[in-house]
């Protein structure tokens, strides 16, 4: 597998480390009771399709990548910069 | 027909003309008291114990594609009884003692070889880790030797004991510990069940169910809709997808995990050795090739094959655990989709809905589990309550904080 890192072109996938769900970036708020931290911490949607995901470019530009990736064929769909979607949102 | 000694000398002398399918390939019926969906280890082995141990006669077996064609037959078939924590320490037990008597329950050859299952340590933490793990072992009867340095490198003289990155310092010796033959587990189990009345169903794959009132009423497949009162469900890599189809989110994840053999070689490996340091794991079967495999890739799949940075990966570490193997050559790898559960442990355990019922989340552990998951699950079935050898894999224990973590990753599927 090779990602296409936005900051750094296209790369062998053993430069990344994988982080999980992109789910992950959607943190509930402090107070938004033990449900929904258990929902945010355990449960996985876990599709046979495209998933989104964290992936960590450790051995190039270290940022955090939030990648579509087709997960019966491991073909990267999309790469954007996480920190370009938590910038969208504020 | 009762395998024994005799029936192979009287077939030898008969031209092998008496032997018969092993089991029937019957049409399935409209209605059954028990609809097992997956016909694979833990599929087999429940329908077998519910016609068993709870008398049920009206079983059927679901099956997408043929039996045992799913990671009961692509596993590196480890069995072993070396778990650390209160829920998985009795449960392996369990399953350890139902392995030793197997052949001679299901009258059936699954070629166990208790050769013995070594962990290898690196570190005086790690000795004392094995220790503590051994002494627990040994207090609930299993079997544990701790043993040193010098004597790792008298019993498997093979290793890198001189210049390895990572120095042998001991290990622990599971001597009930070893390998079986994958597929004859899974075929002895289907023909321990269809002898007991149990329809199997190959090429039916279920595609929905059928929940009225909250209760489970039946399944739809692609051989027609099936009416059942109690539906079991064992499809391992696919526990999400046919979870969802009953409306449950599960905390599970899909990974690949990829495993490697050789060539067939002189028997050079007598037992089962890990390197859980290096992620490598190595035994030998019977037929020679060195079968050997590490950790999973680490991304989620559904891909049933890996990429080359693990096959490198795990290469690299049997070279530095024991460098002769790199003049064998190594015939194939594949790949196997496991249900990762959040803590690394299994999920077995009813549902929110009446009559459906959940034997999940198998993750690295699910072939040496098949006996004692089939004996807990079935239980639960037929009686509504927990056996006592599994009544901690509940499905809820993520949200009341009663996770079992063997490698205290937490949350983390893909380093367990
Ligand atoms: C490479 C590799 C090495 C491993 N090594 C070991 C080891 O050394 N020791 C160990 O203990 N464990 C090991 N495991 C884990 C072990 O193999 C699995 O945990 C275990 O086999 C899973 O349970 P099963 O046998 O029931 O799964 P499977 O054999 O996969 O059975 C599930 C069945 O469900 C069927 N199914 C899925 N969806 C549907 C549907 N909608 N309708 C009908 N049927 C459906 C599938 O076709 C499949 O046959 C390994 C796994 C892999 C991949
Ligand atoms: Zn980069």
């Amino acid at each position: 597998m090779r990602i296409d890192c936005p900051l750094c072109g296209c790369r062998d996938s053993r430069e990344f480390h994988y982080r999980g769900t992109g789910k992950l970036m959607e943190r509930p708020a402090a107070d938004a009771g033990a449900e929904a931290f258990h929902d945010y911490i355990y449960m996985r949607e876990n599709p046979a399709g495209v998933n989104c995901e964290l992936w960590f470019h450790e051995m190039g530009c270290r940022a955090w990548l939030l990648v579509e990736r087709d997960v019966s064929s491991h073909e990267f769909l999309s790469v954007r910069l996480a920190e370009s979607v938590t910038r969208g949102k504020q | 027909m009762r395998y024994s000694a005799w029936e192979v000398f009287r077939n030898g002398l008969t031209g092998n003309k008496g032997w018969k399918p092993v089991w029937r390939n019957p049409e399935p019926k409209s209605s059954y008291d028990v609809v097992i969906v997956g016909g694979g280890g833990h599929g087999l082995s429940t329908a077998y114990y519910l016609a068993k141990n709870h008398g049920i006669a009206n079983i059927a077996v679901l099956e997408k594609g043929y039996l045992g064609g799913g990671n009961v037959g692509r596993n590196t078939t480890i069995v072993r009884a070396n778990y650390m924590l209160e829920g998985n320490s009795q449960f392996y037990s369990h399953s350890l003692k139902l392995w030793e008597n197997l052949e001679r329950e299901l009258n059936y050859n699954v070629m166990l070889s208790q050769r013995g299952q070594i962990l290898l340590a690196h570190s005086d933490g790690q000795m004392d880790r094995f220790a503590r793990l051994g002494n627990m072992m040994r207090m609930q009867g299993d079997d544990a030797e701790l043993w040193g340095r010098d004597e790792v490198r008298a019993k498997l003289p093979y290793l890198n004991h001189d210049t390895a990155r990572f120095p042998i310092y001991g290990g622990l010796m599971h001597w009930r510990g070893g390998t079986a033959r994958h597929d004859a587990v899974a075929w002895g189990y289907a023909r321990g069940a269809d002898r007991r009345g149990v329809d199997l169903i190959q090429n039916c794959q279920v595609t929905g169910f059928r929940i009225e009132g909250g209760q489970i009423r039946g399944v739809d497949t692609t051989r027609g809709y099936i009416a059942a009162g109690k539906v079991g469900m064992c499809v391992a890599g696919r526990s999400s997808q046919v979870g969802e189809m009953a409306g449950l989110r599960l905390p599970i994840e899909s990974h690949v995990l990829q495993a490697f053999v050789t060539e067939g070689l002189k028997p050079l490996i007598p037992h089962v050795v890990s390197f859980g340091m290096g992620h490598f794991y190595i035994s030998q079967s019977d037929k020679g090739g060195l079968v050997f495999g590490g950790d999973l890739d680490g991304y989620n799949s559904y891909a049933q094959r890996g990429n080359l940075p693990m096959a490198e990966h795990v290469a690299e570490a049997g070279m530095a655990l024991m460098p002769m193997i790199g003049k064998a050559r190594m015939l194939r790898s594949w790949g196997g989709i496991m249900d990762m559960s959040m803590d690394g442990s299994p999920i077995i355990d009813k549902t929110s809905i009446d009559g459906f019922f959940i034997n999940c989340g198998w993750c690295y552990g699910g072939f040496k589990a098949v006996p004692a998951s089939g004996d807990v699950f079935a239980h639960l079935i037929a009686t509504g309550n927990h056996h006592a050898a599994a009544n901690r894999f509940l499905l809820d224990r993520f949200a009341t904080g009663r996770m079992i973590d063997e490698t205290g990753n937490g949350a983390t599927p893909n380093l367990h």
